[in-house]
């Protein structure tokens, strides 16, 4: 227990910054009295303060999504301190400055407080779809690179997208296609009824519009599609209503606590209806426990995957916090080693010459069997996705242990945009 | 849609029997301490989690019992080192007080169990459902339906029947009345503090099988419990119980016709009820409240 307590204190809100600012005061310190020794010459601490890149975390440590946000700064913190033990980048150290960001409202004054008082070279980091909007308005407006590391809605993508915004996480169509295509190939689709519950809010409802789009185009016909409040303590009401409906599945459209929640009393009521849903964040089925779980879900990384690369992150992210990361940790830790790569190759932190790098069509090692590259109209991160199945209760390893990854999607010799929106679904025109 | 309308009003009252636990607790500490108590949901959440350790070593049925328990021990801590220091000052004192207890309590469940929901499942013996003609029942909710039906019981006689109780009741309607007939409140106080937030345990250890154990579970939890005390009406029993049934069958029938409405819905029967009624339900004229 003491262990886990010191754990959880060495990631706790305040350290990853502080740690950061401590070795910049240390390096400050030394390298004034280097400078103090050699010609007494003022300017050096301004110099030495300049001399390190300041890159900015802003993600929800707390509330529904704060379980996924306190992953994905513990993994940016653990990137950030590798780019930091190999030399940083160009002789010059790395400086985390992260803030929890709440909420929208909360989300832009702390972007812009990062930007305007803290004078960070690029900002990465978010969850919540309505925040990550407001982040990236701040952003362009700023002319600073954002890249957004788990915020779904497609919009982010189409009709809100700036040249200035990159995203790693997967657009919600991703999510959707990619459970989509699995489930048209078993042949799920065609003529089957489908009933949607949905988070009342920005990325619920996007999630719902593209994956009822896409179940439609393929012969599937909706049913019903109940909305939400988040942080629901309670679906009983919603339960009883699909088992009045007898659809042939259930389709979920929600995100953090509340898909756990509705894991665990779906089970409770024991229908025989089998889930699905639009995305899926391993936090959440983590939390509602193995015997609540039953079907196949898509996952944007799942810490099973047997490349390298995601092995040695995997091992290195047990061996300093004691657990596993989940898909929200990878897209913090890939998204920190993408920028910092950028910042290394387009030596400079200028936000246009990074924009012209990414657009140049860069490649980038994302921990999977192919690397990844940002689509050029709309900065979509193109990479493949996994089809995962809730794996049998007798041969888990350990309670994080939930899932056997059944394919990649699009397979080996797809291309990686079959699963993309197309320009026609989701437009995009950069200022 | 006759039937659906009252197989949601049945399931209503299944859910309304579990805010009225958590409800009744913060009700009582107020009518007698005057102490707007915000830690509530903070002992529900550490209730849970006491729950989640003790199942470990005794299973479920041992949970049920010994952490609410715990809960009441750790709010009677609480009270004697400092709550009893504010129950003679400005409310606000003991307002900020517990606002703090809350964030406090929040926190250490983030140190010592981590941020991340801790899986909690319904045990195996209360899994499965009751079919009753075409209506579902889960076994668990029954047996939260009973639990709360039994703690709000033992309530009822523990107030009505005993002679604390009458100190109890006394003490709600004229504290100074009391003491002038010698009878010191200082026991009363801590007990029912330790009642109250026990009853906030038991709710606690119940809801985590269904909603789930995270640390933000507690400040979740309690606008509702507010508005059913509010809707029933300060210091009335009988209010608290009917509001928290009401609060559950008005969300359930909710849900059937109108869901994006569902959480709105309580706070909408508590505008409707203080329009017509401004103390609530069934609350009665408090001298030192008004």
């Amino acid at each position: 227990m003491s262990a886990h307590k010191s754990r959880t204190r060495s990631i706790s809100p305040a350290s990853p910054a502080s740690t950061g600012r401590r070795d910049a005061i240390k390096k400050t310190a030394a390298m004034g009295a280097a400078v103090v020794a050699g010609s007494l010459c003022f300017p050096a601490i301004v110099r030495a303060q300049a001399d390190t890149i300041k890159i900015g975390h802003l993600t929800p440590r707390t509330g529904f999504l704060g379980q996924l946000g306190q992953y994905g700064l513990r993994a940016t913190t653990l990137a950030i301190d590798e780019v930091n033990a190999a030399g940083g980048i160009m002789g010059r150290k790395v400086d985390l400055l992260a803030e929890d960001s709440v909420n929208p409202a909360t989300a832009v004054t702390k972007a812009q407080k990062l930007i305007e008082r803290d004078k960070v070279a690029c900002l990465l980091g978010e969850i919540n779809s309505a925040s990550a909007l407001a982040i990236g308005e701040v952003a362009g407006k700023a002319r600073i690179v954002y890249i957004n590391t788990g915020a779904n809605s497609d919009a982010l993508r189409g009709s809100n997208c700036n040249r200035y915004m990159f995203h790693v996480e997967g657009c919600n169509t991703m999510y959707t296609k990619t459970i989509g295509t699995w489930q048209k190939e078993q042949n799920l689709i065609k003529g089957a009824k489908w009933y949607f519950l949905t988070a009342d809010y920005a990325f619920g409802h996007d999630l719902y519009k593209v994956s009822s789009r896409f179940l439609q185009e393929n012969g599937g016909v909706i049913l019903g599609n109940d909305l939400v409040p988040t942080n629901s303590p309670d679906y009983s009401a919603y339960i009883l209503k699909i088992r009045n409906a007898k659809p042939d599945f259930v389709y979920i459209c929600l995100a953090g606590v509340d898909q756990t929640t509705f894991l665990k009393q779906y089970k409770e009521y024991g229908l025989s209806f089998p889930l699905a849903g639009g995305v899926m964040d391993t936090i959440p089925f983590w939390a509602a426990g193995i015997d609540s779980l039953s079907g196949h879900w898509q996952s944007l990384w799942y810490h099973a995957l047997t490349v390298p690369q995601s092995v040695a992150f995997t091992k290195k992210f047990i061996g300093q916090f004691g657990y596993p990361p989940d898909n929200q940790a990878w897209g913090d830790y890939v998204a920190a080693k993408i920028l910092t790569q950028a910042i290394a190759e387009a030596k400079s932190t200028d936000s246009l010459k990074l924009v012209e790098y990414f657009e140049k069509g860069a490649s980038f090692d994302i921990l999977k069997a192919r690397k990844g590259t940002f689509r050029k109209w709309d900065h979509q991160l193109l990479q493949e996705m996994y089809v995962v199945k809730v794996k049998d209760k007798a041969k888990m390893k350990d309670k994080w242990d939930i899932f056997d990854i059944v394919q990649a999607v699009p397979g080996t010799n797809q291309d990686l945009e079959l699963i993309q929106p197309t320009q026609a679904e989701n437009p995009c025109k950069m200022a | 849609m006759t039937a659906l309308v009252i197989e949601q009003i049945i399931n209503g009252l299944l859910v309304g029997a579990y805010y009225i636990v958590l409800a009744l607790g913060l009700s009582m500490i107020f009518s007698l301490g005057g102490v707007v108590n915000l830690a509530h949901g903070a002992f529900y959440a550490v209730g849970a989690y006491f729950a989640y350790e003790i199942q470990k070593l005794t299973g479920f049925g041992g949970a049920v019992v010994l952490s609410p328990v715990c809960v009441a021990l750790l709010g009677v801590g609480i009270e004697r080192a400092f709550l009893q220091r504010f129950y003679r000052e400005d409310p606000m004192l003991g307002l900020l007080f517990t606002f703090g207890l809350a964030l406090t309590i929040e926190q250490s469940l983030r140190l010592i169990w981590g941020t991340t929901g801790l899986p909690f499942s319904i045990p195996d013996s209360l899994r499965g459902t009751l079919l009753v003609g075409d209506f579902i029942y889960s076994y668990y909710r029954l047996t939260v339906l009973g639990v709360s039906a039994v703690a709000v019981l033992g309530c009822w006689l523990l107030l009505n029947k005993t002679a604390f109780g009458m100190i109890v009741r006394a003490g709600t309607r004229d504290a100074e009345m009391v003491r002038a007939l010698g009878i010191s409140l200082r026991p009363a106080l801590a007990a029912v503090f330790a009642l109250g937030v026990g009853l906030a345990g038991l709710a606690g250890v119940m809801s985590g099988p269904l909603a789930g154990v995270q640390p933000a579970m507690g400040t979740e939890i309690l606008t509702p419990t507010f508005v059913v005390v509010v809707i029933g009406g300060l210091g009335s029993f009988w209010g608290v119980v009917v509001a928290g049934l009401l609060v559950g069958v008005v969300r359930g029938v909710t849900v059937l016709f109108y869901p994006p409405a569902a959480e709105a819905s309580m706070y909408i029967l508590m505008i409707l009820v203080l329009l017509f009624r401004p103390r609530g339900l069934m609350g009665e004229r408090f001298e030192k409240f008004e």
